[in-house]
């Protein structure tokens, strides 16, 4: 497969009954449902979908991922940077196991996914038959629903149902298994899409005095700060979002999935919260008075120890989802519902306030984080290669407007604090659950779901190897993945932290590698490696200039160490520059 | 904040495997079901699960707003000790010669208000339903002579108001919804 047709077409199939079987149902609802392009690994017990969609390669285009894992992380990297659901396919026992952790991310990160994996023939259920295992019992407590189909007849509300809880609200991975006799069983097909369940609620009832008591409050306050997190993007508000900070003259910070919906150069973007993030939206936490969240969900790595977490402010807290409120931080005002209908009201509200000197103590912080931490991030004044001053020249060469994906770690850590955005859905990263070998395949999966933008696979020595298999499935399916490799030749977020923590005993941290530059040619990529700073800024040139797949590998400083950093179990206000 | 006993109440579609998503909530904090016990509803087709548990009102509240959220679950609610009216049943065999050597057994009975459930050749069967206290109380009575078998169910309860939280979801279930 050269090239990818990501155009949808014109629906051939007939909205009357007609009489298919199981599997054939499967492949027509995902077109139904707009879906053109799928995730997926064959196996035994999902073999009758395999062969359907052969009948349907011109409209419903198959990934072969080269492990399940990759398959679904690809997926979750689609449907972050393409706002579409990610579909992924995966047979029984081992097949539908590989996806739990992709699966586990997705819910933590609240990514849309439908994931569809075949199960054995309904007379083995329970019998240890060959490939079977629990995946409902398995996925049970990482899905936001799942659902065991036994009955042709039952595909095609299943598969509706699917995605309209997938998408909407606060979204989430669903998975659907499918035995085997269902898939060959014949049904009457008709396909209606799914747009309500009685039991579910896809967001609160917006209550107005709410959004009054909170504009009051940030019309009287001195010292307002708003926190964003992924709910903007999850909700595309980012124009209601803007607004409202303008409005308001409200400076804002974000947490890691929340970075990218707002443009890194705004004027009232402060910068990044949480462990790894910049000093002022730490340390100015805990001097504001009201704390205004937005669609995200104060995490432990974004508030540190919640017994010294803004503690003097009065929380405002916009969230879709009612079990969010007060989970980890008390709000004083809960707005509950969508960000993208519930901002606007506030907006009406607030009145245009001069916060010069507010605004002020950011920059100030900004001033010290750049003199003690940034400068020599930025432009080191050793030999040694920083992984900052990487991303700084990759900004240059990307102009900002590069899909962004990272693996887990110090780089991720790096490329989050450095790089820069000017549109969203162009951040995408593992946040909640932190899983190393994201990076690769969800850079794939978003290739695909933006195949017009520059996607930069930025990531490290670590997390390559974790999925490392999915270079083949870039190459066979040509998507234009650029892989930067940050190698420090350690684990290096474990190592630093054994470092700080654990008295320089670097247990199980260093890493004898292989040789990346013959694994990418053997996967058939160009590739460049670079090992002093005077390659560097023709290496970069060629990486985004190149048109289609590359890679890159820049040897970084062994020992280098991500700051500032709000160590475990400190306050926010605690955080370290050095 | 301190643990007291709590009743929680939660309004589900009829759905398998609906079980085990609820008590995953409760197992990811680790919190011990106490009991727990499904049966109808008031209102037909609707499941409901009465789950008691030793906690915090924070923690419930929070598990509570957990498994509302859940796709197929109309409606979770919690009520402290007083806020409800609640049983529990209790089974004891015992042998039967123990009967057949004085009136003492039948006095214990009576004086439990409970009651024979079955007399066989070989062993009576006693049914008692209170409050934990009460059937432990039988108990502890009993067992001088010989339990044999002894079963106690989960705690049953339903509000102590006019209304239980049936009320609130009747207008959701006026809605249609696919059902599979």
């Amino acid at each position: 497969m050269a090239s990818i047709d990501l155009q949808p077409t014109e629906n051939k199939s007939p909205s009357h009954q007609t009489t298919i079987t199981g599997a054939e149902a499967v492949v027509q609802a995902l077109i139904q449902e707009g879906v053109d392009i799928a995730f997926g690994y064959p196996g035994g017990a999902i073999m009758p979908v395999y062969d359907a969609l052969y009948d349907y390669q011109d409209r419903l285009h198959h990934v072969l991922a080269r492990h399940e894992q990759g398959a679904i992380h690809a997926a979750q990297g689609f449907a972050r940077a393409s706002g579409k659901v990610g579909v992924c396919l995966a047979t029984s026992g081992p097949g539908a196991t590989n996806l739990i952790t992709g699966i586990a991310d997705a819910q933590i990160d609240s990514t849309p996914l439908v994931c569809i994996t075949g199960q054995v023939p309904s007379h083995l259920l329970g019998s240890d038959a060959f490939q079977e295992t629990d995946v409902i019992g398995i996925s049970m407590p990482v899905t936001k629903w799942n659902y065991q189909v036994t009955k042709a007849e039952e595909i095609p509300l299943a598969i509706a149902k699917a995605f309209y809880i997938a998408r909407s609200g606060r979204p989430g991975p669903v998975l659907i298994d499918i035995t085997k006799d269902a898939q060959f069983q014949q049904l009457d097909f008709h396909y209606e899409k799914c747009t309500s369940i009685r039991s579910y609620r896809e967001e609160p009832a917006i209550e107005i005095d709410q959004i009054e008591a909170a504009a009051n409050a940030i019309n009287d306050a001195k010292r307002p700060y708003v926190l964003f997190g992924q709910g903007i993007i999850l909700a595309e508000a980012e124009q209601e979002f803007k607004a409202f900070v303008e409005q308001g003259n409200l400076p804002a910070a974000w947490t890691i999935l929340g970075l990218s919906a707002m443009e890194t150069s705004h004027p009232l973007n402060v910068g990044m919260l949480g462990m790894h993030g910049n000093y002022g939206p730490n340390l100015l936490t805990n001097e504001c008075d009201v704390l205004i969240a937005v669609g995200m969900r104060f995490d432990d790595r974004v508030t540190g120890n919640l017994e010294k977490y803004a503690k003097q402010a009065k929380v405002i807290h916009l969230e879709i989802d009612p079990a969010e409120i007060n989970k980890n931080v008390f709000a004083h005002i809960p707005i509950m519902g969508n960000a993208k209908k519930t901002l606007p009201l506030l907006t009406q509200r607030l009145q245009k306030k001069d916060r010069s000197e507010w605004l002020a103590r950011f920059a100030e912080c900004d001033r010290l984080e750049h003199e003690k931490v940034i400068q020599e991030e930025l432009h080191p004044t050793k030999d040694i290669l920083t992984m900052g001053e990487v991303i700084h020249i990759l900004n240059e060469k990307t102009g900002g407007d590069a899909i962004i994906v990272t693996d887990v770690g110090q780089h991720q850590m790096v490329a989050c604090r450095y790089a820069e955005f000017v549109q969203s859905k162009s951040n995408i990263t593992s946040g909640g659950l932190g899983t190393m070998g994201f990076g690769l395949p969800a850079a794939l999966g978003a290739a695909l779901g933006a195949p017009d933008r520059t996607v930069v696979c930025v990531v490290g020595d670590g997390g390559l190897q974790m999925t490392i298999q999915e270079l083949a499935t870039v190459y066979q399916t040509q998507a234009k993945v650029k892989v930067l490799l940050l190698n420090n030749e350690f684990l290096g977020m474990v190592r630093q932290w054994q470092q700080l923590f654990f008295d320089k005993r670097y247990s199980s941290t260093e890493m004898i590698n292989p040789d990346f530059q013959l694994l990418a040619k053997g996967f058939r990529m160009p590739t460049n490696q670079v090992t002093h700073r005077d390659q560097l800024d023709h290496a970069l040139t060629e990486f985004i200039e190149t048109d289609g797949a590359y890679f890159l590998e820049v040897m970084v400083g062994k020992e280098n160490n991500v700051f500032p950093m709000v160590p475990s179990g400190s306050g926010v206000a605690e955080i370290r520059l050095d | 904040m301190e643990k007291q006993e709590f009743t929680i109440t939660v309004y589900t579609e009829n759905q398998v495997g609906l079980l085990h998503r609820i008590t995953t909530i409760f197992t990811k904090r680790k919190i011990n079901l106490e009991s727990l016990t499904t049966s109808e509803s008031e209102i037909e087709g609707i499941h409901r699960f009465t789950i008691a548990v030793t906690e915090t009102e924070e923690q419930v509240i929070k598990v509570v707003k957990q498994i509302e959220k859940q796709v197929e679950v109309l409606k979770a609610d919690y009520y402290k000790k007083k806020e409800v009216v609640q049983q529990e049943l209790a089974l004891y065999k015992i042998a039967t010669e123990t009967l057949t050597n004085g009136i003492e057994i039948e006095r214990i009975v009576r004086e439990h208000n409970a009651r024979f459930l079955t007399i066989e050749r070989e062993f009576v069967v006693i049914e008692k339903s209170g409050y934990k206290r009460e059937t432990k109380a039988l108990f502890d009575e009993l067992e001088p002579y010989g339990i044999k078998e002894f079963v106690r169910s989960g705690r049953i309860a339903v509000a102590r108001q006019q209304f239980g939280p049936g009320k609130d979801i009747e207008a959701l279930l006026q809605t249609n919804s696919p059902s599979i």
